[in-house]
């Protein structure tokens, strides 16, 4: 097990259902993707829960702030977050 | 005061921005319950209570410092600062991501009016908001509205020429944390050292631009290495403190203070949830992972049985007033050229595609059910994975469904796709999706050759036009240099009932356009087909008709002798069409159809589709009615082709080159003529391929 796993931190990507977490950061160089999730309210602290998948579990839709965000496991992958 | 006073529609996508704009201005502009409809810039001057006010509908965004395409056209405008005053439009029920781009318009330092929107929704469930503090801590006025419903619109027209007329003496100025502070402060002193003075809310506007990365306004600087040097210094410094970028730091201080204030303004009552479990129940039944699926096919399939199906009653009626017309034309005319001209070219390729006028109206009704509903985005979402796997995106499916309605809109609907080559092969496949314009042929070949399960096949010739679509995207994935996909972000609305008047004007606006059409191009159409098919009229003939047909007129009345006549008319119509200026184009161009099965004629109507596809429609009925075989144009057809033939004819018509319009949107949305030839070229190869397939097989089936 990582030092990160140790410590709750995994990516959006592997969050489970039942599970709550807190955003902890956008690990990417794709720029515009990152202000684009930062607009979004993607950023340090934001509490996030997975709401449900599509038939094929790609992509899956979260909830942050109130509102659905439709999101692929790759990008989802990109966000790391702490289990709650 | 400026006269006219421009006021600026300012809010995140799918605010209701453009709902509110069409009840201020009363221009009704396209509106629809998913992110990014609108994607120009739309104005409208109005007076109210003598002020005059230039209303601009701004196309959504999240943020003004957004590097995404589709926020382009948005983030300019405020860049540009062009607005006397920003309405901020908010989304009621969805504040805390709403607040941050009010963050940012704060800071712009322009008079504001804050627009709680959707209002209804709130209410419903069952939260307050503190009006009076959340105006005191944005700095503006506050007005609630209901734009769909119109409720408001004179108090925010109020709000708007109040803050004309008294604009807030001081602009509000939100504080961030003393890294952030000291960062902006040493950026702005530097900058008025360099422009010498600013005014002091510009200066702190462009600092704090400039700290988030504003690519543009950097580049407004690149001349003053020096301060792109501090920039950095700074950036690299924060970034270093807080293992996080500048930006992201902005972001995050600006969301605590959306949360802070929401935190004191919001207010509860009662159960908390109410709103949002109606989206949640109607979704554990639409997203289900084994239902999901299946259902938006079954909802497809009932869209476009019901389309043929239900559109067939009052088809009939317009059927049976085309033909009264008819003949009472026939009979007010008097006999010679002008009477064939009226009777054979404009009332068979006019009446001939007018009938299909309920059919397009009953599509459109559901594509504005599907779109203002919200479960487009939903759709997106299902088919995300499968269109994955073809090389697309999920969010192509928007273009692809506006599509079905028009090619034009849906190439210009591309623009949601951020990546370029992503956005090319969208538009490339844009005009593989089946539009209104083909939507008459398959009506009429369906219900010639496959009355009883017409609504069938129309379904099975869009699922067709959606199959081709992903076909094509892995083809021009492979022929397409580069790569790179596009990042499926998409927010999912809640549901909503679409109100009544936007639906009965999404179907009357598609009555008008297609009446519109169906008297202009068609109408030319139908007009410049019968002179071809009419002329020349010296044509060599195999025998001397006229003789024969006075012979036979001699003999004795009797079965026998109308057979004989009819044959010999029938032979003459043949012979004279097959001589005429249409004939013969067609005639020198149909081997290349041949193996596909095709006749003179089919070539006919393919070449004259390419203006506009209706007028496939148009060219049989002109031809049908030369011949005089039969009256009704579906039994004409039946004897003129066979089953497999008439699958493999409506595939080439699905396929085959785009219209002249779509051909013209996609040269000048791709900014190369180049990619719009390579469309025709690439259809054309395509749809004969398809069809010669689908042909061979339906035969072998059939």
């Amino acid at each position: 097990m990582t030092h990160q796993e140790l410590d709750g931190i995994v990516t959006l990507a592997d969050l489970l259902p039942s599970q709550e977490a807190e955003i902890v950061r956008i690990e990417t160089d794709d720029t515009v993707f990152k202000r684009r999730m930062q607009s979004l309210g993607v950023v340090l602290g934001t509490r996030v829960s997975l709401h449900r998948s599509a038939p094929l579990g790609d992509p899956r839709i979260y909830t942050l702030m109130g509102y659905s965000l439709g999101l692929r496991n790759a990008e989802a992958r990109q966000i790391r977050v702490r289990v709650k | 005061m400026k006269s006219p006073v421009t006021v600026a529609l300012v809010g995140n996508p799918n605010a209701g921005s453009s709902s509110l704009f069409s009840a201020l201005t009363g221009v009704q502009v396209a509106i629809a319950n998913y992110p990014r409809v609108t994607t120009e810039l739309a104005s409208q001057d109005v007076t109210h209570k003598g002020v005059a006010l230039r209303i601009i509908d701004v196309p959504g965004i999240f943020s003004t410092s957004s590097r995404s395409p589709e926020e382009l056209v948005g983030c300019d405008f405020i860049r540009r600062g062009e607005a006397d005053i920003i309405v901020n439009v908010l989304d009621g029920g969805n504040l805390d991501r709403s607040l941050f781009l009010s963050s940012q318009l704060i800071e712009t330092g322009r008079p504001r009016v804050t627009v709680l929107n959707m209002i209804d929704e709130v209410r419903k469930a069952g939260i307050r908001l503190d009006h009076a503090m959340l105006a005191s801590a944005l700095g503006s006025p506050v007005v609630e509205t209901c734009a769909l419903r119109k409720e408001g619109v004179e108090a925010l027209l109020d709000a708007i020429v109040q803050v004309a007329t008294n604009p807030p003496p001081q602009p509000m100025r939100l504080h961030y944390d003393q890294h952030l502070e000291g960062a902006i402060d040493r950026i702005q002193g530097h900058m008025v050292t360099l422009h010498g003075a600013m005014d002091g809310h510009r200066a702190r506007w462009l600092a704090i631009k400039l700290l988030e990365g504003d690519e543009q306004l950097l580049r407004g600087e690149a001349e003053h290495a020096e301060l792109i040097e501090e920039i950095k210094r700074e950036q690299n410094s924060l970034t270093h403190e807080h293992d996080e970028d500048s930006a992201g730091l902005l972001a995050a201080a600006r969301f605590a203070f959306s949360n802070g204030l929401l935190r004191e303004v919001r207010h509860h009552d009662g159960d908390v949830s109410a709103g949002f479990n109606a989206t949640r129940l109607l979704d554990d039944f639409f997203l289900n992972r084994t239902l999901g699926l299946p259902l938006l096919l079954g909802i497809l399939w009932v869209m476009f049985q019901t389309t043929f199906s239900l559109g067939a009653i009052p088809t009939d009626w317009i059927k049976a007033g085309v033909e009264l017309a008819t003949t009472y034309v026939d009979g007010a005319l008097p006999p010679g050229m002008f009477h064939d001209l009226v009777i054979d070219g404009v009332m068979a390729g006019v009446g001939g595609t007018i009938v299909f006028l309920p059919n397009i109206v009953i599509l459109f009704f559901f594509m504005a059910i599907l779109s203002g509903t919200g479960y487009i985005a939903r759709a997106s979402f299902l088919m995300d994975r499968v269109m994955h796997h073809f090389g697309l995106h999920g969010t192509t499916l928007i273009p692809m469904v506006a599509g079905f309605g028009c090619n034009v809109p849906a190439v210009m609907a591309t623009r949601v796709i951020t990546n370029k080559r992503a956005r090319l092969i969208a538009m490339l496949i844009a005009p593989f999706m089946n539009c209104s314009a083909r939507l008459p042929v398959y009506i009429l070949f369906a219900g010639a050759f496959f009355a009883d399960i017409a609504g069938t096949v129309v379904f099975a010739m869009y699922m067709a036009s959606i199959g081709a679509a992903m076909l094509s995207a892995v083809v021009l994935n492979r022929i397409i240099p580069g790569s790179g996909g596009d990042a499926f972000v998409m927010e999912l609305p809640p549901y909503r009932l679409p109100t009544l008047h936007s639906v009965l004007h999404h179907m009357w606006d598609s009555a008008q356009g297609f009446v519109a059409k169906v008297t202009g191009v068609i109408l030319v159409g139908s007009v410049v087909i019968w002179f071809l098919q009419e002329f020349p009229r010296d044509i060599a003939y195999t025998q001397d008709f006229g003789a024969a047909i006075e012979e036979q007129e001699a003999q004795p009345d009797g079965p026998e002798k109308d057979k004989a006549l009819k044959v010999l008319k029938s032979k003459q119509a043949q012979e004279k069409l097959e001589g005429s200026y249409l004939g013969r184009a067609s005639i020198a161009v149909t081997p290349l159809f041949e193996p596909l099965g095709f006749t003179w004629r089919d070539s006919a109507a393919i070449m004259t589709g390419f203006v506009a596809k209706e007028v496939v429609v148009a060219t049989y009925a002109v031809i049908f009615a030369q011949e005089e075989e039969s009256d009704d144009l579906t039994e004409a057809l039946r004897g003129a082709m066979a089953p497999a033939t008439a699958i493999a004819f409506m595939i080439f018509t699905l396929l085959y080159a785009p219209c002249l319009s779509t051909i013209a949107i996609i040269g000048k949305e791709s900014n190369s003529w180049r990619w719009a030839g390579f469309s025709v070229a690439y259809s054309m190869a395509f749809a004969w391929t398809m069809s010669l397939i689908v042909g061979s097989v339906s035969k072998l089936l059939l």
